[in-house]
């Protein structure tokens, strides 16, 4: 509970901070940009569940330790993602999503 | 009295099929010979005790022979009509268990010697144990339903033993033919058998067969035009039996058949299967006889006896000898046929039945053993053609011996066993009709010239040389030669009229000495003529050939019957109804199922370009349809 901030201008960072995510996901064209992307969402999401604990149930703490663990998720996906884009770029030379095409049809 | 032990004897050689046909690559050709002998032998034992056991042990039910039944429910379709499985032991069919298993035996014993060093000996006894189990279930069959299924396992067997040496292409041919031909026949079978089950509800024999019953007393209950139902459904019934029985037309593919090996040329074409259209007459016997008065009864002893006239006309003019007696055995059965549609019913009537009955078992005893002969001939020469024989008996003792013998006994020679069984039916035919005692004495003679003109030119004859010296068969050969040989003499001096009859009531035959010497001079006439002619090369048959000119040529030719088939079915069947329907197949129904096929694959080709690869796409319709369906639930749920 944070005095004077009420629970819709979290609420609306984290949307804005949800969609600034969705944007980057979809238009950049490097893996590394669309990879933060990612990490933007899911940090809106944390931001969620954390914030909903704490204006709506102050004595529970599970939303709080739902935060750390997809923190903990969302970093070892990160580096899962990392070890794929590295591997592609060995395959391909490329970083680029217009060049990692071949899965189509 | 229990005879369900019987089911052994169909089993048995199922059971040896099974074990050959399955390991026909791991058992040795020693061995299987052995295996398929001693099944057989099991079977043969079994029959002949089941023969003891009914005809003298079993007490007749005021002076009637019973017929015993074991069988359980197969298929139950309505109430009363259901399909039962089972033995039926009745005089034919204990008759028909000596007989399929006697020969059997003897030709499994025969083959051992005369497929030696054949690469598919295993398969070979294979398939003989294979139609000795569907024969022999033919045989102890309760109900027309069963009889079919046997009747079918038993033209496979028959396919697959005439295709046995499948690299010849005439004997693929033959087989396919043969197929084809008793298949067609068979359609008829079955149109009569569900004919008789939709009006009289029932397959069951007893119940069909029983005089005061209730199918034979309401044969006139439904009629078509203008006959009973029922003589409809009898009629269809002999058409399948004329087609495995090679009766006229449809006699066509006995003679092809003769591509197969010489011991199942023996087995199947001349002593079982053949008959089994007679056996299924007989099994039928009384309703034939009194439904409608016996019309369509007529016509079997009709075709019978023109088939034996027509066949043993063709038999004189062909040159191959397993084609003559192949011709001699259609001429036989047709014999049979017509002694069964001359048969009455009660008692010295019902001569003709047992007649036939008769005729059937000496005939199988005397054409195996001309088969076997004809096939030591053969392995001696190495071709089937008259002209390449001659002057063997200094070669082939045994195998004269046995010949003459068998020759004798179908001539109709006293005391030889076919003297026996021909007589009884041409009294049956005289008292019936006299233009069918005409053509059976006609018929009588004519066998009897055209089967010393094969001995003679085998066996004297012009002396021919010959690339290797032909010597005697081995024991294994001219052992069932022998055994069929002592069985044509002795097999007429068997009471027939005391086991086999037509109400199963038997009665006292005697001689009719006047009928009996008539046939008998015509017979030697035969065999005179013959002597005259083929004893020593003349120019009598020569001269004779131009005397009858064209019909010679006719006679020769199988009076052109192959040719109308192959005109019917090619000019007129494939090009009248095979082709529009082919036509009709290819341009409406294969193209309809092409037509969705090419359909799917085009819309597919255009859509396809929806999945791009690039997962930010896919990303996008996520996203965007997860916005679309936040939005809708929202408007819905805003209240």
């Amino acid at each position: 509970m944070i005095l004077g901030v009420s629970i819709y201008e979290i609420l609306s960072l984290t949307t804005i901070l949800f969609f600034i995510g969705i944007y980057g996901f979809v238009t950049r064209k490097n893996l590394i940009s669309v990879l933060m992307s990612i990490e933007l969402i899911l940090n809106a999401t944390v931001i969620n569940f954390v914030v909903i604990n704490k204006y709506m149930f102050p004595d529970k703490l599970e939303g709080a330790v739902f935060g750390i663990f997809i923190i903990a998720v969302a970093a070892a996906e990160t580096a899962l993602a990392i070890a794929i884009i590295i591997n592609l770029y060995r395959q391909i030379t490329s970083v680029e999503v217009e060049d990692t095409t071949t899965l189509k049809y | 009295m229990n005879f369900s032990y019987t089911i052994l004897i169909p089993l048995i050689p199922f059971v040896v099929f099974l074990l050959l046909g399955l390991n026909h690559r791991r058992i040795k050709p020693a061995v299987s010979g052995y295996i398929g002998v001693l099944g057989l032998l099991a079977s043969a034992l079994l029959s002949y005790f089941t023969a003891y056991k009914y005809f003298f042990t079993v007490p007749k039910l005021e002076g009637v022979y019973q017929q015993i039944t074991h069988k359980t429910v197969w298929m139950n379709f309505t109430d009363t009509l259901q399909i039962d499985m089972g033995v039926l032991i009745d005089p034919i069919s204990v008759m028909m268990l000596v007989v399929v298993s006697t020969i059997s035996l003897v030709v499994h014993i025969y083959s051992r010697g005369y497929m030696k060093g054949d690469p598919g000996y295993t398969k070979f006894f294979a398939f003989l144990a294979l139609f000795t189990f569907s024969m022999l279930g033919l045989v102890l069959a309760t109900n027309l339903f069963q009889i079919y299924i046997f009747w079918e396992l038993v033209g496979v067997s028959s396919f697959l033993l005439i295709g046995y040496y499948y690299t010849k292409p005439a004997a693929i041919i033959a087989a396919k033919k043969a197929f084809i031909v008793t298949r067609f026949a068979d359609l008829f079978f079955l149109i009569g058998i569900i004919t008789i089950g939709f009006y009289t509800g029932t397959f069951d024999f007893e119940t069909l067969n029983n005089p005061a019953g209730e199918v034979i007393t309401n044969w006139a209950s439904t009629s078509f035009m203008g006959l009973s139902v029922l003589t409809w459904a009898l009629i269809l019934i002999f058409i399948g039996g004329a087609g495995k029985s090679a009766m006229f037309p449809l006699h066509i593919w006995l003679p092809d058949a003769m591509e197969g090996p010489t011991p199942v040329s023996a087995l199947i074409h001349a002593a079982t299967m053949v008959v089994a259209g007679v056996y299924l007459v007989a099994r039928l016997f009384p309703m034939y006889y009194f439904i409608e008065d016996g019309f369509a009864l007529n016509i079997v002893a009709y075709v019978g006896g023109f088939s034996s006239l027509f066949a043993a006309i063709i038999a004189i003019t062909q040159h191959d000898i397993k084609r003559v007696l192949a011709f001699s055995t259609m001429s036989q059965i047709g014999y049979m046929m017509m002694a069964l549609g001359v048969s009455g019913y009660d008692g010295h009537e019902g001569v003709g039945y047992m007649a036939s009955m008769f005729h059937l078992f000496t005939h199988a005893m005397f054409k195996a053993l001309l088969f076997l002969g004809a096939g030591s001939v053969i392995h001696a020469v190495h071709s089937n053609m008259m002209g390449d024989m001659g002057n063997l008996k200094k070669y082939m003792p045994i195998t004269n011996i046995t010949f003459l013998i068998a020759a004798f006994a179908i001539a109709g020679v006293p005391p030889f066993a076919g003297f026996w069984s021909k007589d009884e039916i041409l009294v049956a035919a005289f008292e019936h009709s006299k233009v069918l005692y005409g053509v059976g004495l006609f018929v009588a003679g004519l066998t009897a010239f055209y089967m010393f003109r094969l001995y003679f030119s085998i066996f004297h004859g012009k002396k021919t040389n010959y690339e290797h010296t032909p010597h005697e068969s081995p024991a294994s050969m001219t052992f069932p030669l022998l055994f069929l040989a002592v069985m044509s003499i002795v097999a007429g001096f068997i009471p027939f009229s005391e086991y086999v009859t037509a109400n199963k009531v038997p009665f006292e035959a005697h001689l009719n000495y006047p009928l009996a010497a008539i046939a008998v001079i015509t017979g030697l006439i035969g065999i005179i003529l013959a002597y005259v002619f083929y004893k020593n090369p003349t120019e009598y048959p020569a001269k004779c050939r131009k005397a009858f000119g064209s019909f010679y040529k006719w006679a020769y030719a199988k009076f052109y019957w192959d040719e109308i088939y192959f005109f019917i079915t090619r000019k007129i069947i494939f090009n009248c109804i095979s082709q529009p329907i082919a036509w009709f197949d290819k341009n409406v129904v294969d193209a309809f199922m092409e037509g969705i096929g090419s359909g799917t694959i085009q819309v597919s080709e255009k859509t396809k370009k929806i999945q791009s690869g690039r997962f930010q796409d896919y990303a996008m319709a996520f996203v965007g349809g997860a916005v679309v369906i936040a939005i809708v639930l929202i408007y819905i749920f805003k209240n």
